[in-house]
């Protein structure tokens, strides 16, 4: 099919419809609403089957989504940030009961302070929950994640719900070239769900999910969802190899971006991941062998793909759009647990806390993790942390900080008294 | 609206598009930017904010000199700024002294509003196709027609006459917008990165503590119906209307329900809730007509307005 230019949101719309999804909850939130009401104008207009039921709520909303999968048909829902946190007790609870569905998350920094541009501390707050993570950079990765999450989700080795993540406005409000599969050749790659026995009829009752107590048959349950998440790495490359082949587009859990002779390479992931990828062509311009990592699939954390992709690199930059308050970024720590202990993983890790509430990355900052980087390598050790803020911003904040200075003194006696 | 049209025009003239709307709260008069960016046959990797832009549309020259807009970033010499003017070139060259190419739109409406300026959005779209000086007028027609489609035909239509109109305004100045270039990785400033420190919690923690401040924003001026009580037919229940607006807005004084217009957001909750119905709504700007009428003919009209007060 010739592309046509869609948001990130539309492209998700559109992967629920060639889906061929029977049912959608929905709540409304931005940068969300977009997809829902996408879908909801298909419905309505019946150039989709299918049901969507609004929600009072993301909790309960989840909690329709994992019974209605429960019951063996196709569920799609999307959220973002707040929603999606007003929900994690269920998150946590549906995937407990390996209720196979698939739920797009438009990344949106969390309050306080309150806002809407994107980071991606809504979607890791949801890292340990049993829910895979397929994390996209454009819009075309959009919809093809949404099919790759439904095999994936519902594959008999795995049967845990996927979480698609795109950003808030960076992908979500901005049009793209996409090409959309036929649907007859999306239909031929994710055929109608067979749920096996999760079946569900009124007339024959079943109970699943049952309290345990005593950790025993706790933990047996808490480790086969981990087992199961596990298991989704090498399913998961299958079904993205079998996708190649059907649409010739590379969807492997690990992208890796010109990174076959390079010493350094950042390792990111979401829309900003591709300013990176600019960035390494323009340093590539410039002589110097950079490349970029990018983990599509988070959850489960592809660390031995990760690791082989490092293999002769020196340096890795790895850029973090969330924080964990008191540890730093989540993607560094992640990424020195996997490599820990293998003598071929590269020496220095640089890390960068970048792009925090939608805050622009300059192509020049690339450069310069970049530099930082190469220099880390030739002296040996890795710099601390570093957040990307620079002294203009400090200035405008500080400006800021002294009108509210201002106000706060003239008009409230209690503010006087403060130093 | 003008991205849309531009970035959809770019596209049917065989660019690769990426085309992007920006705005904070959703509110009358917050500000709204959009980014298109356009290549040959490449995919486009940078994304968000557009560092040095080679065209700058202002749709309403108010915006150029609020800092917080931040238009006039990374402006390069050479770069071009379209404006929706009722000053001349000369006039903001002046005020802004910077090394660009001005183009000011004569955009053949008056209206009292200028941010108001009905089909601004396919008029600037116009004229910035023109400066681009690669879609054609044929094309510009069908971008517009698959944009605003849902609209109805008459829309697409008046919206179709405007930017072309737009188009051959500048069609002197066709072209006059030139590729930019990539930054260079060999031969860039590095960023000037600083180290924050540890703050005082009283000015480190985003918490509003100056009391009474949200009185003095008049969240009234984004209204856009107005509620109007009728005193004639509120029973003073007192309660119902005021303890349900969601903006604390009707405060209540001897058990009549006083609408307050500096807050009022224009919900209409109020209306719908009101038990005998004695609450109108209408649009603001009839109910703005109205009170000017009044005012030149010095009759009054006090229904619901705070000269209830005394
Ligand atoms: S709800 Fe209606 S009747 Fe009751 S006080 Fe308000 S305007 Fe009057
Ligand atoms: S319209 Fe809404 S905001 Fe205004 S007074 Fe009525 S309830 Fe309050």
């Amino acid at each position: 099919m010739e592309p046509i230019l869609l948001t990130g949101n539309a492209a998700a719309a559109w992967g629920a419809r060639l889906a061929g999804v029977d049912y959608v909850p929905a709540f409304p939130i931005t940068p969300q609403t977009e997809i829902i009401e996408t879908l909801g104008a298909w419905l309505d207009s019946g150039a989709m089957p299918g049901r969507m039921v609004t929600l009072e709520s993301e909790h309960s909303m989840l909690t329709a989504a994992g019974a209605a999968a429960a019951t063996g048909v196709r569920v799609f829902s999307a959220t973002s940030s707040q929603g999606l946190l007003h929900a994690m007790e269920m998150l946590y609870t549906v995937a407990g009961w390996r209720a196979p569905f698939v739920l797009v998350n438009v990344s949106r920094g969390l309050s306080a302070p309150i806002t809407l541009e994107a980071d991606h501390n809504d979607v890791l707050a949801a890292r340990d929950s049993g829910f895979l993570q397929i994390h996209c950079t454009d819009c075309q990765e959009v919809v093809d994640s949404v099919l790759l999450a439904y095999r994936l989700a519902e594959d008999t080795a795995v049967r845990l719900p996927v979480m698609v993540n795109l950003d808030g406005f960076y992908l979500s409000f901005t049009r793209e070239p996409v090409r959309l599969p036929d649907l007859a050749a999306a239909r031929e790659f994710l055929p109608p769900f067979d749920p096996g026995s999760m079946r569900f009829a009124a007339s024959a009752p079943q109970s699943q999910a049952v309290a345990v107590l005593g950790g025993s048959p706790y933990s047996y349950f808490r480790y086969e969802t981990h087992l199961a998440a596990r298991n989704a790495i090498s399913v998961y490359q299958r079904i993205a190899a079998e996708f190649e082949s059907r649409f010739g587009r590379e969807r492997g859990a690990v992208e890796a971006y010109r990174c076959d002779d390079a010493d350094i390479v950042f390792f990111m992931i979401g829309s900003f991941a591709s300013k990176a990828r600019e960035a390494v062509d323009r340093l590539r311009e410039a002589g110097r062998r950079v490349g970029l990592l990018r983990p599509r699939l988070l959850r489960p954390y592809p660390a031995e793909i990760i690791a082989s992709a490092l293999l002769g690199v020196r340096g890795v930059a790895v850029v973090d759009q969330n924080i964990s308050m008191g540890q730093g970024g989540v993607l560094h720590t992640e990424l020195a647990a996997a490599l820990y202990g293998r003598g071929s993983a590269p020496a220095i890790l640089t890390s960068f806390i970048g792009g925090l509430g939608g805050r622009e990355i300059a192509p020049q900052e690339f450069f310069e993790m970049a530099e930082v980087t190469f220099r880390a390598v030739d002296e040996g050790r890795s710099p601390p942390p570093r957040l990307l803020y620079t002294e203009t911003e400090l200035r405008e904040l500080r400006k800021l900080q002294s009108v509210a200075l201002a106000e706060r003194e003239q008009t409230s006696p209690a503010g006087r008294a403060t130093p | 609206m003008a991205s849309r049209v531009l970035g959809t025009a770019l596209f049917r003239s065989g660019f690769t598009v990426q085309d992007a709307p920006k705005y904070g709260a959703e509110r009358r008069g917050a500000p709204i930017f959009s980014t298109v960016r356009a290549a040959r046959g490449t995919a486009i990797n940078e994304r968000g904010v557009i560092h040095n832009p080679d065209l700058v549309v202002v749709a309403d020259d108010t915006l150029l000199t609020v800092p917080a807009a931040g238009i006039l970033q990374g402006l390069e010499q050479g770069a071009v700024v379209l404006v929706n003017s009722r000053e001349s070139a000369e006039t903001w060259q002046h005020r802004l002294n910077l090394d660009v190419q001005l183009v000011i739109l004569p955009a053949a409406a008056e209206v009292e509003d200028r941010a108001e300026l009905p089909h601004i959005g396919a008029t600037c779209a116009g004229a910035a196709a023109s400066l681009l000086g690669v879609i054609a007028p044929d094309v510009l027609a069908a971008a517009i027609g698959e944009e605003l489609a849902g609209l109805g035909e008459l829309v697409v239509e008046q919206n179709r006459r405007n930017a072309l109109a737009a188009y051959r305004a500048v069609q002197d100045k066709k072209g006059l917008v030139r590729e930019g270039k990539a930054v260079a990785a060999g031969d860039y400033t590095p960023p000037a990165w600083v180290e924050l420190s540890v703050d005082d919690v009283g000015i480190a923690a985003p918490d509003v503590r100056a009391v009474a401040n949200s009185v003095q924003v008049r969240t009234g001026l984004w209204r856009t119906l107005r509620p109007t009580i009728d005193y004639d037919h509120c029973v003073n229940c007192w309660w119902v209307c005021s303890s349900l607006c969601p903006d604390s807005a009707i405060r209540v004084e001897n058990n009549t329900p006083i609408i307050d217009y500096d807050h009022c957001k224009g919900c209409m909750i109020c209306v719908g809730v009101c038990p005998p119905h004695a609450i109108q709504g209408e649009p603001e700007y009839l109910a703005q007509q109205r009170e000017a009428q009044s005012a030149d003919t010095g009759a009054g009209d006090n229904n619901g307005t705070d000269t209830a007060d005394g």
